[in-house]
């Protein structure tokens, strides 16, 4: 599982034979096996995670087991093909956009080289046609007639378990960035195919720990890092201690109080780990500074969803307890914290999934009065949104010089760009608080944005090598602007984004680091009150004190 | 071998065609029946797919946004790549449906030593494709001629508007030129392209065979071989076809049955193949969605009864916790008994 040396791997992307270096693979895709070895998989579910899941009401997680996909033998049960088969008709007839994904890919290859693994790796099944083909050839073999009548010939072909093994393989080397389905032309989102793809291997007691356990974690303490309510309390005290430390202003906060204005949900990563923990004081010094009527909650203390990376009920399970604990607490609505993926279901699939929330108001902004129009029915705000109406309308005070250390660039999520659309929000903050920030080459920005490559729950130690070559399209954008404009800090509004690259920048630029956007603002924010206990802060709020 | 087997699966049907019609009575097979049942079960075909697909609903609002959303009034929408209204979905997907939008954004990546990326405008595809499409638009929109008695002004307008740079004699029309080129492209690109050709089926290759053939026949019947059918005789066929009253003359000429049979399997091979596209394109929930997922509520007609982990659960297991660390509950803990 160690990582090959920098130069070693550079080379072999750049030269290793293969299909994204232009060598030509001399098998057809079918005739080659998915092989497992060590470092090219991420740990299966442990036994008791998957059984507690197992457990829950709405949820079903069978064929909880101890097994390695190292082994010939993934135990699985003796009527797995069956379950297969039968689950994917299921999903036929529940998603449109399955039986059309399935039915209208011309195999025309404009989404070939758009995927970042498979750049990375250039692993002809990488190319997202070729994931699609995965399943679609199933489907050819037992949902069409011209599967039925001329089998291989039509491009279909039989489950086995050597199919469902592949399956496993490339379900787990895509990151539902959905960059694909930009450029294709009807708009096919092999996301949409690996979301079912995972589905499907659920059925048959197939998923990964990285996955399961913060998933179960979630459901049992709010949050996928599994802090208790004591311990998330502690954690974000810690912080409110630093920012006073720095600052010299002490923010107020709460937890779990009724009555507050406002439901603050942000990932749970950002009050347990670096660089998030900046991003989370920034939060605090944000709402100090506009004097926000906000609570945190313990219950449900998590903004992301590993639910999504599973199945949907899943998802909608976890999810279900933000509009739960806002309508216990009284508040009016939502904030939601920095995070992709989180905003993927907040913005997609939450009021479809646990709505109508009448039980809320549509959210106005307590200091500008600006009516967020676009969040009238889920009626959360990102934070991003929020913040820029507040500077436009200027009620923060900024001094940009504040954040003179950094040279910044701006990476967008997948989710919030593909997903969502939030692409210039962040942007206007960014101009707001650093003199100084330039855009990553056209083509690997906004719309067109490449992943971190460890997204969808990949973010796990054992597969590092291949994260670092699914990265890899994002770094090589971020050596660009470190060479040739000095970038010194990669701006993000993603939590699994300032984990995952983190790890990539150490990797392929260790001189960029990385932080969240709201840690940005928190550096340049001026308080009302601030005098002279706040400290000199030459590198914002991770100034060493 | 997949394109092979393609040409082959092509000659066939060729040569069906051929030896076919001329054995007597058979052309009443050919030129009457066979396009009755073609056209049956295309259309047939194509609305039970089209059918097929709206019988599953769209659970979730999963658009693609390739644009800046609506959001605060002082952000600049991107009214065409994340549409917010059904005016802006459907200019979308004119734009994805007349031009190919999605296709002209294509690049083309490449790896080169450091390593290093780059990423190169890639518009082959793009242009090809329109090129193809629009030929075999016009091409079929100008056999109307042969099926409507007059001639509609607009067929007539059409072919005035093809035949613009009245090259040869007869004038070629662009429209077949541009076929040619299209298919001819599309086919090229399918076998030196090692990324394209290592994901191609013999499913891509037949309906490229196919066109290219049909246009091929069509092409010679018009510029080549013009003495060798009767096209009094065709029109006659042609008219009748539509007007529900065939009547079928003699000496049609073999090579007219050749190009409508294989119009008729490309017919019949249409609703079951990958050229539903046609209609996919329309119904692909990532692009004809609107992008108001937080405003509006979308439905999902099988949204299953799933609620969260209580939160009365989740104090009952941490209340000790919780109380000790003064965050409130809803509950409190049981009064201590004391110790005797
Ligand atoms: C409206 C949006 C459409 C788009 C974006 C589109 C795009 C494409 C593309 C990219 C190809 C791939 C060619 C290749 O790589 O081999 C193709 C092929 C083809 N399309 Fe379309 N198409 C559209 C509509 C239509 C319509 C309305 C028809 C009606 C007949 C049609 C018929 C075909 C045929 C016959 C082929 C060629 C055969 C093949 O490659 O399989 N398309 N189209
Ligand atoms: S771009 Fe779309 S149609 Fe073309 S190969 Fe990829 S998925 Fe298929
Ligand atoms: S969604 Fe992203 S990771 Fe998955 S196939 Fe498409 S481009 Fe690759």
């Amino acid at each position: 599982m160690s990582v090959p040396k920098l130069e070693q791997l550079s080379k072999s992307v750049a030269q290793g034979p293969s299909l994204a270096t232009g060598a030509v693979p001399t098998q057809d895709w079918m005739d080659i096996p998915a092989v497992f070895k060590s470092g090219n998989y991420a740990y299966p579910a442990k036994k008791d995670k998957v059984e507690y899941l197992n457990s829950q009401k709405g949820l079903y997680f069978p064929n909880a087991r101890e097994w390695s996909p190292e082994d010939d033998d993934w135990k699985l049960p003796e009527d797995w093909k069956n379950i297969i088969l039968n689950g994917l008709k299921e999903r036929l007839d529940k998603f449109r956009s399955l039986k059309i994904f399935m039915d209208c890919c011309v195999r025309c290859g404009a989404c070939a080289d758009k995927c970042h693994f498979f750049l990375g790796t250039g692993d002809p099944k990488n190319m997202p046609v070729l994931r699609a083909e995965l399943l679609r050839s199933v489907y050819r073999n037992d949902f069409t007639l011209g599967g039925k009548i001329l089998g291989k010939m039509a491009g279909g072909r039989e489950m086995t378990v050597g199919v469902l093994k592949e399956w496993f393989m490339y379900s787990y080397q895509c990151t539902e960035c959905r960059r694909c389905s930009v450029f294709c032309p009807y708009g096919i989102d092999t996301a949409e195919i690996t979301m079912m793809l995972r589905e499907l291997l659920h059925l048959v007691g197939v998923g990964i720990n990285w996955i399961l356990e913060p998933a179960s974690n979630s459901n049992r303490t709010g949050n996928h890092m599994g802090l208790q309510p004591h311990t998330f309390k502690d954690n974000v005290e810690f912080l409110v201690d630093d920012v006073e430390n720095l600052t010299g202003v002490r923010p107020n906060i709460s937890f779990n109080r009724k009555g507050a204005e406002i439901l603050f949900i942000t990932p749970s990563a950002d009050v347990f780990a670096e660089p998030g923990l900046y991003t989370a004081m920034g939060y605090m010094i944000l709402f100090e500074a506009i004097g926000l009527d906000y609570t945190w909650s313990t219950y449900a203390s998590e903004g992301g969803n590993f639910g999504l990376f599973t199945n949907n009920e899943t998802m909608k399970k976890l999810n279900a307890k933000m509009y739960a604990e806002a309508e216990r607490l009284g508040v009016k609505y939502i904030i939601g914290g920095e995070c992709g993926h989180m905003w993927r279901v907040l913005h997609q699939y939450m009021d479809t999934m646990n709505g109508p929330a009448d039980f809320l108001e549509v959210p106005v902004s307590p200091i500008t009065g600006t009516k967020f129009q676009n969040a009238a029915s889920t009626k959360m705000v990102h934070i991003t949104e929020f913040t820029a109406d507040l500077i436009k309308h200027g009620k923060l005070k900024l001094d940009k010089s504040r954040n003179s250390h950094v040279k910044a660039t701006f990476h967008d999520s997948c989710n919030t760009s593909r997903a969502m659309g939030l692409l210039d929000e962040p942007r206007y903050v960014l101009d707001h608080v650093v003199d100084n920030w330039v855009e990553m080459p056209e083509n690997t920005i906004r719309e067109q944005t490449f992943c971190c490559g460890s997204g969808t729950g990949l973010n796990t130690d054992e597969i590092m090598e291949l994260r670092m070559r699914s990265g890899y399209p994002r770094a090589n954008a971020v050596q660009y602007v470190r060479d040739k404009f000095d970038v010194n800090t990669l701006a993000c509004v993603c939590a699994i984004d300032r984990a995952t690259l983190t790890s990539l920048n150490n990797y392929w630029t260790p001189e960029v680091t990385v932080c969240g956007l709201t840690e940005l603002v928190g550096n340049a924010i001026v308080q009302e009150n601030e005098g002279e206990n706040r400290a000199v802060l030459d590198e914002g709020l991770r100034t060493m004190v | 071998m997949k394109y092979a087997l393609s040409f082959l699966a092509v000659i066939a049907l060729v040569l069906i065609a051929w030896l076919g019609s001329q054995i007597p009575g058979m052309p009443y097979i050919f030129g009457v029946a066979f396009p009755y049942l073609a056209i049956a079960v295309f259309l047939g075909g194509f609305v039970y797919r089209v059918v097929q697909w709206a019988k599953s609903p769209v659970p979730f609002s999963i658009q693609t946004t390739c644009g800046q959303a609506k959001s605060l009034d002082f952000i600049k929408h991107n009214k065409l790549e994340a549409p917010h209204t059904t005016a802006q979905v459907v200019a979308r997907m004119a734009l994805e449906i007349l031009t190919f939008r999605s296709l002209f954004r294509n690049t083309h990546a490449e790896m080169h030593q450091g390593p290093k990326i780059t990423y190169e405008s890639s518009k082959w595809l793009w242009i090809f494709a329109l090129i193809f499409h629009y030929s075999f638009l016009l091409i079929i929109l100008r056999h109307m001629r042969l099926f409507l008695n007059p001639v509609p002004f607009w067929v007539q307008w059409l072919e005035t508007l093809d035949a613009l740079f009245q090259v040869g004699a007869p004038t070629w029309y662009m429209s077949d030129v541009g076929i040619l080129i299209g298919v001819g492209f599309l086919f090229a690109r399918r076998l030196t392209n090692v990324k394209v050709r290592y994901i191609s089926l013999l499913n891509d290759y037949f309906p490229l065979v196919l066109i290219f053939t049909i246009a091929i026949t069509g092409i010679l019947m018009r510029y080549f071989l013009r003495t060798d059918i009767d096209i009094v005789n065709i029109k006659q066929l042609t008219v009748g076809l539509a007007a529900l009253h065939p009547t079928i003359g003699s000496d049609i000429g073999a090579i007219f049955f050749i190009h409508l049979f294989l119009v008729c399997a490309l017919l019949v091979y249409f609703p079951y193949s990958k050229l539903m596209h046609m209609g996919g394109v329309f119904m692909s929930p990532t692009r004809n969605m609107k992008n108001n997922s937080r405003e509006v509520r979308h439905l999902n007609p099988w949204n299953p009864r799933i609620l969260p982990h209580s939160y009365a659960g989740y104090e009952d297991e941490f209340r000790e916790f919780m109380v000790d660390a003064g965050i409130p509950v809803e509950k409190e803990l049981p009064p201590q008994k004391d110790e005797e």
